[in-house]
């Protein structure tokens, strides 16, 4: 007993002292919940299945998306209101915030991690930021609302514009002189992707059906159309919220894509991009997301299906797992490697964590209208 | 005086706080959680000023086809989106914390 105690007592003053080195950790297993009503970031710990601390004064998190520098230890914070906010998630603080724009979207930051670039609705364009400083480098103007911004290989971004119907790639190998292709996409794209090896860019368009799909490799050939027609002319169901292609599902060589005005996800063949399949689900799809290893991909759906989550086995194609997590599940992150998954449940103040293999509920956080979750292994991900 | 005062029952307190709920968080992922615009224009009531009353409860309950303005009548009734109109143009209530 005494012995014991003895060893407890060391064990405290142990403990003691790793907490006073506060600098002294990894962030490979800390990630970001944004709370949207809030104006605040949770920082959580997916080892420790918890919340290590908060960091306020985001300002409108209402549409929110994080990028992670190359180092894993800043987080940054794209808000509606064009605030840009670099959190540093071993202090848990802002090191730096600017206002960069009125109406913005999200962002990505360059494959070398020196440039952070924010897309935005007004003014609708790009802008280009050193990621230590949040200097302003550059912008490239559109006159369009810019969507689904991702980084591709050799500094280079690609976006869609949703008013102007084409695909833009920007080459920022000089940051200040922004060098940019563009390309005829189809009507009203409304959110983009790039493939995990950063070679095919896919716009999904919302005017007609289709997906705008530019190889990168092969830039001179421009942007064509996949999936056309997948609606056959058949009336749409109305979409309440716009799917988020963010967050690709690439798995045993197939994409999975939300279908627009119909309830289901489609298969594309990503050698002969035709189309290779479709899976009936619950609603609108929002998100489509492949666990890490490319097993499941799990997909959440639009008001009023937003309670529900299905999970499709990517071996015969069918839907494994029908789940219930909450109200209002707005988004869900993988760990890195894809034991479980956390789920925002917005309208419960929940997050979930299930086990991913179980599907069962390891655990429940507190969160105030959580809604994005962003772990720091995006940092190390095209497209992310 | 907006021209809808003679209008049918307003919606019952816990319906309007689901309402008000309804536009904030799900009108505002095109509009905005502040209603400032998005995807979707603004809804805040200077951006609403010199709109018609009756075409902006159309929209609400049809839809705008060719936009990506979904037809809200499956979730509500037509006197609600008079109401919810109504409210936007007076200024949205924020929601019950």
């Amino acid at each position: 007993m005494k012995a014991m105690s003895r060893c407890l007592t060391v064990f405290a003053a142990l403990l003691l002292a790793g907490c006073a080195q506060t600098g002294l950790r990894g962030t490979g297993d800390l990630g970001v919940v944004i709370e949207r009503a809030s104006g605040r970031v949770a920082i959580v710990d997916t080892t420790a299945k918890s919340i290590i601390a908060s960091v306020h004064g985001l300002g409108d998190l209402s549409h929110a998306s994080v990028v992670f520098s190359r180092d894993g230890r800043y987080a940054y914070v794209f808000g509606r209101d064009g605030g840009l906010s670099k959190v540093d998630l071993l202090l848990a603080r802002i090191d730096k915030r600017v206002m960069q724009a009125g109406n913005s979207i999200g962002g990505a930051i360059s494959q070398d991690g020196r440039l952070v670039v924010a897309q935005n609705y007004e003014p609708g364009g790009i802008k280009v930021f050193d990621a230590d400083t949040l200097e302003l480098l550059s912008e490239v103007p559109a006159q369009s609302k810019v969507v689904g911004l991702a980084d591709l290989p050799g500094q280079r971004f690609a976006y869609a514009l949703f008013d102007k119907g084409e695909i833009w790639v920007s080459d920022l190998s000089n940051p200040r002189e922004p060098k940019t292709q563009k390309f005829p996409a189809g009507q009203q794209p409304y959110d983009g992707l790039v493939t995990p090896d950063g070679r095919h860019y896919m716009a999904g368009l919302f005017g007609e059906d289709g997906i705008a799909l530019l190889d990168t490799w092969k830039p001179e050939l421009g942007a064509r159309k996949i999936l056309e027609h997948y609606g056959k002319g058949q009336e749409k169901l109305p979409v309440f919220k716009m799917p988020h292609l963010r967050g690709w599902a690439v798995a045993g060589g197939k994409a999975y894509l939300p279908a627009i005005g119909r309830h289901e996800v489609l298969l594309v063949d990503t050698t002969s991009w035709k189309e290779a399949g479709r899976i009936k689900v619950k609603g609108q799809p929002v998100f489509v997301m492949a666990r890490p290893d490319g097993r499941q991909v799990w997909v959440n759906f639009a008001f009023p299906d937003n309670g529900w989550v299905q999970v499709i086995d990517t071996l015969t194609g069918e839907i494994v797992q029908t789940l219930q997590p909450g109200k209002a599940i707005l988004h869900m992150e993988f760990t890195p490697r894809g034991e479980q998954v956390w789920l925002s449940a917005r309208d419960d103040n929940l997050v979930s964590i299930y086990d991913t293999r179980s599907f069962a509920r390891l655990a429940t956080l507190q969160a105030e209208s959580p809604s994005g979750i962003f772990f720091t292994a995006r940092a190390a991900r095209t497209g992310f | 005086m907006i021209a809808a005062t003679a209008h049918a029952a307003e919606p019952d307190g816990a319906r309007q706080r689901e309402l008000v709920r309804l536009v904030r968080q799900d009108c505002g992922s095109c509009h905005g959680m502040t209603l400032k615009g998005g995807l979707g224009l603004p809804l805040t009531a200077e951006a609403l000023r010199d709109k018609p009353f009756d075409g902006l409860v159309a929209t609400v309950v049809y839809g705008r086809p060719g936009t990506a303005m979904p037809p809200w009548k499956t979730i509500i009734s037509e006197s609600e989106a008079e109401w919810i109109v109504r409210r936007l143009m007076q200024g949205f209530p924020e929601e019950a914390r």
